[in-house]
């Protein structure tokens, strides 16, 4: 018990979530080991952002547990810097600052550090995530998609937190710039041994970058495992996500 | 392990050699920022420096690079630094610590501040004059989409029209008759307050009946309109700008100004002269109820006087100002809600403007058509 507690990077158990007559999550359990990318699959509009918002803290729970590195989550959100680093959807990028500022903002807010040596660290999460050091005084409405999800994860990263929450991070994005974000989301994850949660219906990050994959539906994961084993399960809605039309020719390849 | 990040410095010959101990991470920033300091001189001293990483109980991206600071440091002007006994799990982190922060942009030279004056009044200058371009091209495309509505009547958003009307016409009629109300019965008691000194306390009447009629009445709910309904003006039209809703109208060879902005002007052109209507009958009722209450002059005599002090014409010059203000106040928030650009605070600021500008231009029409009728005898 205390040995697979110290290996899951979150725990959940039990969760049952909904809103007014509607039960999004429904005793649902699942366990992220530490230093994996786990990818969440499910329907549109089946809770996999409600899921990763509950376990965050935004949105309140009905029942169950959530820990997080070996704590239980209250609804105290003061630590929440430092122990993960969020990527929301369209990036969140707060509008009135530049891109500098972004970044180093949570660290301004949670460190007493000197100007210089922010300016440094900013510059060097936006070098790390793939961004040019000319780009840093640029405000979110200049930037392109991609650029603002490179922004927002440096952003996210900017305290080196140990968990990394990312919502569709490759959405929106060309194949191109989808493949390079995925190799850095992999390559930032072993540098900085980061435990990844990451909610995705990008087939090609699933198989590429994920270590494991969980599928939600109905309100409950109804599969986890590798690639390779969800493409084997015999759940109907999974056999339906990974065997349809569009899954296919990837489904080739892996073969 | 230690709980506290630590650095010793230990010279041995021409080599320095250092070693952190500890957690070197985000959390202890401020002492390894003084670490970091404190070694710093020595750093200058030594021909070379060696750091050895194999106390370090824990790292991050932030304690890897004040480390890396240290090692550039060190091996500037042609002397060595070199990171050893590395961990494993440390050395990808470092690596990529190594590629950063190598190309520092050229500081930008502070400009020089006349000419940034200058820039500054050159720009508003070129601001101004767009200005009035953005508003004449507004008044022309609404002019033209008239036009058109008067060729083809079916045309015409009938349901916007009339949903736009009651918006700004219909709900807004309690606020103005309020607000109307307590500002003539303000001046009604002002009147009676001062006239009563040297006995002209019956001129009260005729200073309420021509004040509000003429200027008061329309001014105010003019005012009060540019706030309530052009402010939600430019943040609809702005907003619709931000999420592409009015380029999807113009790709389905729509035209916004026809669908968008001709009936929110056209319902505020009829609907101005209504409020000021209303809000001017406030304005007199508040002050007959302070003629009675506070002037002990009954209705009757107020409603006497008024009918002596007052003829038609102060009445036309006071609603004939309405549909021109409020042409004035739909153009400059539409048209400022049309240049609202991607971000959230672009719509804020532009709603501002549009509220400032168009009560601004509101009040200068007011004193032309002050000229205007005083010329021409009204």
């Amino acid at each position: 018990m205390d040995q697979s507690q110290d290996l899951c990077a979150i725990r959940v158990r039990d969760l049952v979530v909904g809103f007014g007559p509607q039960t999004v999550l429904d005793h649902l359990s699942l366990d992220v080991r530490r230093g994996e990318i786990l990818g969440l699959v499910g329907a549109s509009g089946g809770g996999k952002s409600v899921l990763m918002r509950t376990i965050i803290g935004l949105i309140p729970r009905r029942s169950g547990t959530i820990e997080v590195m070996g704590h239980p989550v209250g609804d105290r959100t003061q630590d929440a810097a430092t122990t993960w680093g969020i990527l929301f959807q369209q990036g969140a990028l707060f509008s009135s600052l530049t891109v500098r500022q972004n970044v180093q903002f949570p660290l301004r807010e949670n460190l007493v550090l000197s100007q210089e040596l922010m300016d440094e660290i900013a510059i060097a999460k936006l070098e790390m995530v793939g961004l040019r050091p000319q780009d840093a005084d640029k405000y979110p409405a200049e930037l392109s998609g991609g650029m603002t999800k490179r922004v927002a994860l440096a952003r996210a990263l900017a305290l080196d937190p140990p968990i990394l929450f990312l919502d569709e991070p490759t959405s929106g994005l060309d194949p191109i710039a989808a493949g390079d974000f995925d190799a850095l989301i992999k390559t930032l994850q072993k540098t900085l041994g980061l435990t990844v949660f990451m909610v995705t219906h990008d087939l090609a990050s699933l198989t590429t970058v994920c270590d494991r994959v969980a599928a939600l539906a109905d309100g409950k994961i109804v599969a986890i495992g590798p690639m390779r084993e969800l493409l084997q399960s015999e759940h109907p809605w999974v056999r339906a996500y990974f065997h349809g039309k569009r899954s296919q020719m990837l489904q080739h390849e892996m073969r | 392990m230690n709980s506290q990040p630590l650095l010793l410095a230990t010279p041995s010959g021409d080599v320095l050699k250092l070693r952190p101990e500890g957690p070197w991470t985000a959390a202890n920033v401020s002492a390894l920022e003084t670490l970091s300091r404190s070694v710093g001189a020595d750093v200058d001293r030594f021909r070379a420096v060696t750091l050895d990483m194999s106390g370090v109980s824990a790292l991050d991206t932030l304690g890897a690079w004040v480390l890396e600071k240290l090692s550039r440091r060190a091996a500037s002007s042609g002397r060595s630094a070199e990171f050893v006994g590395v961990a494993d799990h440390f050395s990808g982190l470092l690596d990529e610590v190594r590629q950063v922060n190598r190309h520092t942009p050229a500081p930008t030279a502070a400009p020089n501040p006349i000419s940034l004056r200058l820039y500054d009044l050159g720009k508003a200058t070129v601001g101004a004059r767009e200005d009035i371009t953005i508003f004449l091209q507004m008044l022309g495309a609404l002019f033209m989409a008239v036009i058109g509505v008067l060729r083809h009547p079916r045309s015409l958003r009938l349901t916007s029209l009339v949903y736009q009307l009651y918006r700004i016409g219909w709900q807004a009629i309690p606020i103005v008759a309020l607000i109307t109300f307590l500002i003539g019965a303000i001046i009604a008691q002002q009147g009676f307050f001062h006239f009563r000194r040297f006995g002209a306390e019956s001129y009260t009447v005729d200073m309420v009946g021509i004040l509000v009629l003429r200027e008061l009445g329309v001014l105010i709910v003019a005012i009060m309109v540019a706030g309530r309904s052009g402010s939600a003006y430019t943040a609809e039209l702005g907003s619709m700008k931000m999420r592409e809703e009015i380029d999807a109208l113009s790709t389905m060879g729509l035209d916004p100004v026809h669908v968008l902005i001709l009936p929110r002007v056209a319902a505020l052109v009829i609907a101005l002269p209504i409020l000021a209507f209303i809000g001017s009958i406030a304005a007199l009722y508040g002050g007959g109820l302070v003629a009675q209450f506070y002037g002990d002059m009954g209705p009757a005599i107020y409603i006497a006087r008024l009918h002596e002090a007052i003829s038609v014409t102060h009445f036309e010059v006071g609603i004939l100002k309405a549909p021109f203000m409020a042409l004035v106040i739909g153009i400059v928030a539409c048209s400022e809600g049309l240049r609202v650009k991607g971000s959230a605070e672009s719509l804020g600021r532009q709603t501002t403007t549009s509220v400032v500008k168009s009560i601004f231009l509101v009040i200068v029409l007011d004193g032309l058509f002050a000229i205007f009728f005083a010329s021409i005898g009204m």
